[in-house]
């Protein structure tokens, strides 16, 4: 594993009807989800974004990301582009499992990480057998 | 001659009536596609990290998307007009007991170099990481910089 060169991946745009109010694209950020015994984690990266433009909105069952960069270089003359420079924004339906309540967010060099702690009841129970 | 009747004739036409509607499409794809910064098409490379480049009179910037990468773990050289980045992307622990749901981050290591455009003063050139964004300031050499030149009266 340590051996292996990263790939690109390239940035998806988010296709919507609405537009946007900002003249910049809106990507889908890369996210990785993994479940523990007590909590899910959703990772995602969101290069450019600093921790305080970050908006995190749950409403009923929705999680909402959303993004929104500081565009540097303005007056700057473009050479080269590999990369487009744009907004975050993505929806998840979170599962009744979860405890609303107790979400937490942290924000570090363009990484988002939200802890979704599981309700008790949700958390796996080793069922006994008991011999009759 | 053959008789067609009135309620037919739109099925008739409906092919090029699709045919024109997706001439449209198409049109305001192209037009999107070559409309200024919205719809930029990125140029394909296919090596991480990407690499946006721009310039000022005084310099040269080079900036790249290295979310969650540790600074320590990005090597930066430039050696005549070749400029090298080299790193890893470290793939977090998360311990045994996880089950994933999504995985679409990418982790390895990485090599990139790219030809510069212009010479620079290799001495003078700066990197600063923040927010998942690497901005490498390499100033232009001395000869290349534009020179204002007044005119005087005679």
């Amino acid at each position: 594993m340590a051996e292996k060169d990263i790939q690109v991946r390239e940035k998806k745009e988010v296709q919507t009807q609405a537009e946007t109010t900002r003249n910049i694209p809106v990507y889908i950020p890369a996210v990785d989800i993994y479940e523990t015994q007590d909590a899910l984690t959703l990772v995602a990266d969101m290069p450019g974004v600093s921790p305080e433009n970050v908006d995190i909105d749950l409403r009923d069952d929705q999680l909402t990301i959303r993004g929104t960069i500081t565009v540097e270089g303005e007056g700057e003359t473009v050479l080269l582009r590999e990369y487009g420079v744009g907004d975050y924004y993505r929806q998840f339906t979170l599962g009744r499992i979860i405890d609303q309540s107790k979400i937490e967010a942290a924000m570090k060099d363009g990484v988002l990480t939200l802890t979704l702690p599981k309700v008790d009841k949700a958390k796996p129970r080793k069922v006994e057998v008991r011999t009759a | 001659m053959a008789l067609i009747r009135w309620s037919d004739q739109r099925d008739l036409f409906r092919p090029f009536e699709e045919m024109e509607r997706e001439m449209e499409r198409l049109r305001r794809e192209m037009d999107r596609l070559f409309s200024g910064f919205r719809g930029f098409r990125p140029f394909r490379v296919g090596v991480f990290p990407l690499l946006n480049v721009s310039e000022d009179k005084d310099n040269l910037y080079v900036r790249a998307e290295l979310p969650g990468i540790d600074p320590k773990d990005i090597e930066i050289s430039v050696e005549g007009d070749t400029l090298t980045l080299r790193g890893e992307r470290k793939s977090p622990e998360v311990g045994e007991n996880v089950s994933y749901h999504r995985r679409e981050r990418e982790f390895g290591r990485f090599r990139r170099s790219l030809t510069l455009p212009t010479r620079i003063d290799a001495d003078k050139v700066e990197a600063v990481f923040k927010n998942g964004i690497l901005q490498i300031t390499l100033p232009k050499a001395e000869e290349v910089r534009p020179k204002q030149i007044t005119v005087k009266t005679a």
